[in-house]
C-alpha cells in the first residue's frame, strides 16, 4: 500500500549516455505527493534527458526508479501514462485540425462497437468538467489551430488530467507565453497541487522558479549539483549552484562610451507594401539594442539588410559606400554579418562537424585553387574554439550534439574569422544557459571594443537594458523610436514597443560627420 | 564507414555467386558486357547522386536520355546539313545541360517542387522524343555516308576492346599464365574518369562542401553566404548532362533511336543506384565510392538472375527487393547506436515489434 510519507516518485543513481556524451551521471531525486519540484540547470545539464527518462522516452542505462513504493521500469510512453506520469513537451504536440475535446481524448476515444464509430457526444461531455477544473472558459468544440499558445498549453494539461495523471512534467512551459498566460499557468499549478498532483517543472527563468516551486533540484553537467527549499531560493544561490561559481559581472561593459563614426547607414528601407520606410545609422564601436514585440518586423529588417529578404526600396551603405541589396554575398563582402534567430534551422548544419560549420562561410578564403585548404580550416576552427571557449570533445564532433550555448558560440564563430564591420545578432542568447550568456555578452563587448557596430535584436528587456548603448524600438514594421543611455528605461521601451507613444527622432541625426 | 564495408561485402557475395552459378558468367565476354553496363549506368548514377546529395531529385533523367538519343540520331541523319559526330555530340551535351538549367531554375527561382518539375519533364521530353522521331525507330546504318569512317569510329570509341592498345602489356602477361585476354569498354574508362572527377569535386573542393551543406540544411548554407540557388542549379545541370552523355554512348552502341524504349525507367535505376550506395533522398548524405558500389550491385543483380535462369521479368523484383533490404539494414544500423545486437537480429527484432 502506498505510504503518504514516502515520496511518490523516487529515482536513484540514474545514468544515461548518448554517443559521445554522458548526459546523466548518477542523478537522484525524489518527488513528494502534491509537490512542485523545479529542475534547474544550464543548457546541456541533463534536465530534459532526465524528464524523458521519467516520461518513458529514454530508457536509462543504470539506476532504479520507485513509484508509489514499487520498483518500476518505464520502457515507453504508454507505460509512463499508465503509471500516471505525463510529459508535456516544450514543443506542444497537438493535432491542430482537431477541436479541444478531440485532442484531450486523442487515441482514447470511446467507441460504439467498432473502432470507426466515434462517440463525439461522449467526449464533448467528458471534456467539459476537465476544462472547468482548469478554469478554462473555452468550448470543447473549438479548433486547436485557433488557440493561442497559452491556451494550447492548457489543453495539454487538460489532456494530462484526463489521463488521471499523478505526476505532470512541464518542460519550459512558459517559454512562449505572455505574462498573463504565465500567471494563469501558476494558478493552475497551484490548483493541481491542492488536488495532490505532483509537478516537475523545468525552467530557465529563475524568477519563475521562485514563484512556483516548493523545492529546487539543480543539475550541472549531468549530475546533482544541489537542492534548495522554497525558503532558500534566491537568484544568487541558484546561479551559484547552476554555474558552480560566482558570476562576477553579468553584463560586461568595457568598450568606450562615445561612438561617433558611422559605419552602416540604412535609408528608406522597406520590404512590404504600405510600410513606413526605415532609416537609421550604426556607429563603429557601439552596441545598439533593438527591442519590440514578436512580429514587430525586427527579424525581417535584419534579413533585409543581410540580403536574405528582398527589399522593395531603400539603400544601405557601409562607410558611405552603397551595398547592393538582396544579395547575401554583397553584404558579406562588405563585412555585414547576421547571426540568425533560429540557430538550428538557419545557423547550423546540425549533421556536420564543428569545424565544418565554423569554416562554411569562409571557405572562399580557405582554399587553394578551389580545393579546401584543410590545414587552414583546422587552424581556423582551433582558433575559434579557443577564443570562444567552445566546449566540445573534438572539432569533428557533430554540432547537433553540443549544448545550446555551445551551438550558439559556433554560430558566432562562423563570422568571427572574417573580421566583421557590422554584426547583427538576432536573439543571441535565446535558449542559452546563464554561463554561456555572460560569455556571449563579454564577446559582444569585445566586438564593440574593437570597433565593430553591433545590432542586437532581443526580446529580453533585461538584456536590452544591460547591454545597449542605444536602443531602437520597432512597432508593427516601423521604427517607433530611439532611446539613448540616459533616457533608457523598461517602461519607455515597452511604451514604444506597444505603440503607445512615438519618439520623434527615429534616425540618429546627431551622429556621423559624413554621408 | 561500416555501411560501405557492408555494401562492398554484399557486392563481393553477389559476384561470387555469379561466378559460381554459371561458367558463362566467368567468360571474358560477360565481363566485358558487365563493365560496359557499369560504365554507362554509373555515369547517370553519379549524376543523379550529386543531385540527390544536394537534396534534389530528377525524374526526367530517363526521358532526357531518350531525347538525347533521338537528337543525336536526328542530327547525324540530317540530309541538308551533314553533322560531324563531334559537333553533334557537343550540341547534345549542351542541350542536356540546358534542360538541367531549366529544371534548376524552375526549382530554385520559380519554387516549384523538384518532384513535380521533373515529373513534368519526364512527360515532356519523352513526348518531344516521339515527336522528333515520328514515333518510329530511326536507324543510323546506311545513313552515315558523310562520315565514311563512322563504323570504325564508333567502334574505336565505344567498343574498343583493348582500349587503344593500353591493355596490350596486361594481356601479354595474362597470356603467359594462359588467362583469356581482358577487354575494357570505353564507357567504363569514361566512368572511371568521371568517378575520379566527381570524387575530387565532392570530397576535396569547396563546391563539394557547399553541396553537402545545402543538402543537409539549405537555410544554414544561405545564411552563411553560400549562393545556394547557383549550386542547386549546377547539380541539375550536371545530372541532365550525365543523361546526355549516356544517350550519346547509347547511340554508339545501338546505332539507332527507339523513342519509347531509350532510357525508359533509367531515372529510377539511377536513383536506386545512388540510394543503394548510401545517398539519402533527404540530402546531405552519400559519397562517390558508395555510388560506384551501388551501381555495380545494380548491374550485377540482373546478370545474376539471368545466370540463375530467373526469368527476365523478375529483374525489377530483384532490384526492388535489394533496395528495400538495403534501406532496412541502413535504418537498423542507424538506430542501433550503442546496443550491441547483430544487424540481422536487429532487423528481426524490428519485424517482430511490428506485431506488437
Amino acid at each position: 500500500m502506498s505510504h503518504p510519507n514516502h515520496p511518490l516518485l523516487d529515482a536513484q543513481g540514474i545514468c544515461k549516455s548518448f554517443p559521445g556524451v554522458q548526459a546523466l551521471q548518477n542523478v537522484s531525486l525524489s518527488l513528494n505527493r502534491g509537490e512542485v519540484l523545479a529542475i534547474v540547470g544550464e543548457n546541456g545539464a541533463g534536465k530534459s534527458t532526465l524528464m524523458k527518462v521519467f516520461g518513458g522516452v529514454y530508457t536509462p542505462d543504470a539506476g532504479r526508479i520507485t513509484f508509489d513504493d514499487h520498483r518500476v521500469v518505464i520502457p515507453n510512453v504508454d507505460r509512463a501514462q499508465k503509471l500516471g506520469i505525463v510529459l508535456i513537451h516544450q514543443e506542444l504536440n497537438l493535432a491542430e485540425n482537431l477541436d479541444i475535446a478531440g485532442n484531450i481524448f486523442l487515441g482514447r476515444e470511446p467507441t460504439w462497437g467498432g473502432p470507426l464509430r466515434l462517440v463525439r457526444r461522449q467526449i464533448l461531455k467528458d471534456a467539459e468538467p476537465i476544462l472547468r477544473r482548469l478554469g478554462v472558459s473555452l468550448s470543447p468544440r473549438q479548433r486547436v489551430a485557433n488557440l493561442s499558445i497559452g491556451q494550447k498549453q492548457l489543453v495539454e494539461i487538460a489532456r494530462a488530467l484526463s489521463l488521471k495523471s499523478r505526476v505532470i512534467i512541464m518542460d519550459e512551459p512558459t517559454s512562449s507565453l505572455t505574462q498573463r498566460e504565465t500567471d494563469r499557468l501558476y494558478e493552475v499549478i497551484r490548483d493541481l497541487k491542492r488536488d495532490g498532483i505532483s509537478v516537475l517543472y523545468i525552467s530557465h527563468r529563475l524568477k519563475e522558479v521562485q514563484v512556483v516551486a516548493d523545492r529546487v533540484v539543480v543539475l550541472r553537467d549531468g549530475r546533482n549539483a544541489g537542492e534548495l527549499t522554497a525558503a532558500e531560493i534566491n537568484h544568487d544561490s541558484l546561479v551559484r549552484l547552476m554555474v558552480g561559481r560566482e558570476l562576477k559581472q553579468f553584463f560586461q561593459r568595457t568598450h568606450p562610451e562615445k561612438a561617433t563614426r558611422c559605419v552602416l547607414e540604412v535609408k528608406g528601407l522597406h520590404w512590404k507594401p504600405n510600410q513606413a520606410p526605415i532609416s537609421f545609422k550604426l556607429n563603429a564601436g557601439e552596441i545598439v539594442g533593438m527591442a519590440g514585440l514578436i512580429g514587430a518586423g525586427r527579424t525581417e529588417l535584419a534579413e533585409t539588410i543581410f540580403g536574405i529578404r528582398k527589399a522593395l526600396a531603400g539603400q544601405i551603405a557601409i562607410d558611405g559606400k552603397p551595398v547592393r541589396l538582396g544579395r547575401v554575398r554583397r553584404a558579406v563582402a562588405a563585412g555585414v554579418y547576421l547571426v540568425p534567430e533560429d540557430r538550428r534551422g538557419q545557423g547550423l548544419v546540425l549533421e556536420a562537424s564543428v569545424s565544418d560549420n565554423l569554416s562554411l562561410p569562409s571557405l572562399d578564403r580557405l582554399q587553394h585553387w578551389r580545393f579546401v585548404a584543410l590545414r587552414r580550416v583546422r587552424n581556423l576552427a582551433e582558433e575559434m574554439k579557443q577564443r570562444l571557449n567552445i566546449r566540445t570533445p573534438t572539432l569533428s564532433q557533430r554540432v547537433g550534439l553540443l549544448s545550446g550555448g555551445n551551438q550558439q558560440k559556433v554560430v558566432l564563430g562562423k563570422w568571427l574569422g572574417r573580421s566583421p564591420r557590422v554584426l547583427i545578432l538576432d536573439e543571441p542568447t535565446r535558449g542559452v544557459d546563464v554561463g554561456a550568456k555572460s560569455e556571449i555578452y563579454a564577446l559582444m563587448d569585445r566586438f564593440a571594443g574593437s570597433g565593430v557596430a553591433v545590432l542586437m535584436i532581443s526580446s529580453d528587456l533585461e538584456e536590452i537594458l544591460g547591454m545597449s548603448d542605444r536602443v531602437l524600438v520597432m512597432h508593427e514594421g516601423r521604427l517607433a523610436g530611439e532611446l539613448d543611455l540616459a533616457s533608457l528605461s523598461e517602461a519607455l521601451v515597452m511604451r514604444l514597443a506597444t505603440g503607445a507613444g512615438t519618439n520623434k527622432s527615429a534616425d540618429c541625426t546627431e551622429t556621423g560627420p559624413n554621408l | 564507414m561500416k555501411k560501405y564495408l557492408g555494401l562492398f561485402a554484399f557486392l563481393l557475395v553477389i559476384y561470387a555467386v555469379l561466378l559460381a552459378a554459371d561458367p558463362a558468367a566467368r567468360s571474358a565476354y560477360n565481363h566485358f558486357n558487365l563493365a560496359r553496363r557499369v560504365g554507362m549506368e554509373g555515369i547517370v548514377c553519379i549524376g543523379a547522386g550529386l543531385l540527390i546529395i544536394t537534396g534534389g531529385i530528377d525524374l526526367s533523367l530517363g526521358s532526357v536520355v531518350g531525347f538525347s538519343v533521338a537528337l543525336t540520331v536526328t542530327l547525324l541523319r540530317r540530309e541538308d546539313f551533314a553533322w560531324q559526330p563531334f559537333p553533334a555530340m557537343l550540341v547534345v551535351i549542351l542541350i542536356g545541360g540546358f534542360i538541367g538549367l531549366v529544371n534548376g531554375v524552375l526549382v530554385t527561382k520559380v519554387r516549384v517542387q523538384a518532384f513535380v518539375v521533373t515529373l513534368c519533364g519526364m512527360f515532356i521530353y519523352r513526348g518531344l522524343t516521339k515527336w522528333m522521331t515520328g514515333d518510329q525507330v530511326q536507324g543510323l546504318s546506311g545513313q552515315m555516308q558523310h562520315v565514311p569512317s563512322w563504323d570504325a569510329w564508333t567502334r574505336a570509341l565505344y567498343s574498343n576492346r583493348d582500349a587503344w592498345g593500353l591493355l596490350k602489356p596486361v594481356n601479354y602477361l595474362l597470356g603467359q599464365f594462359g588467362v583469356e585476354p581482358i577487354a575494357v569498354p570505353v564507357s567504363l574508362i569514361l566512368f572511371l574518369f568521371l568517378v575520379l572527377t566527381a570524387a575530387v569535386f565532392l570530397h576535396f573542393s569547396v563546391y563539394g562542401r557547399y553541396f553537402y551543406a545545402i543538402g543537409n540544411n539549405e537555410n544554414a548554407a544561405r545564411y552563411s553566404g553560400v549562393s545556394t540557388d547557383l549550386y542547386k542549379i549546377l547539380a541539375y545541370v550536371l545530372c541532365s548532362g550525365s543523361a546526355a552523355v549516356y544517350g550519346i554512348l547509347h547511340v554508339m552502341q545501338a546505332q539507332s533511336a527507339t523513342p519509347t524504349q531509350d532510357g525508359a525507367n533509367l531515372e529510377l535505376k539511377a536513383i536506386a543506384g545512388a540510394v543503394l550506395g548510401g545517398c539519402s533522398v533527404r540530402g546531405g548524405e552519400g559519397n562517390v565510392i558508395g555510388i560506384v558500389i551501388g551501381t555495380t550491385i545494380l548491374v550485377l543483380l540482373p546478370n545474376l538472375s539471368l545466370m540463375l535462369e530467373i526469368p527476365d521479368f523478375m529483374e525489377f523484383i530483384v532490384i526492388g527487393s535489394a533496395l528495400l533490404l538495403g534501406a532496412i539494414l541502413d535504418e537498423a544500423l542507424r538506430s542501433r547506436e550503442r546496443v550491441s545486437l547483430s544487424l540481422v537480429s536487429r532487423v528481426f527484432h524490428s519485424i517482430l515489434s511490428l506485431g506488437k
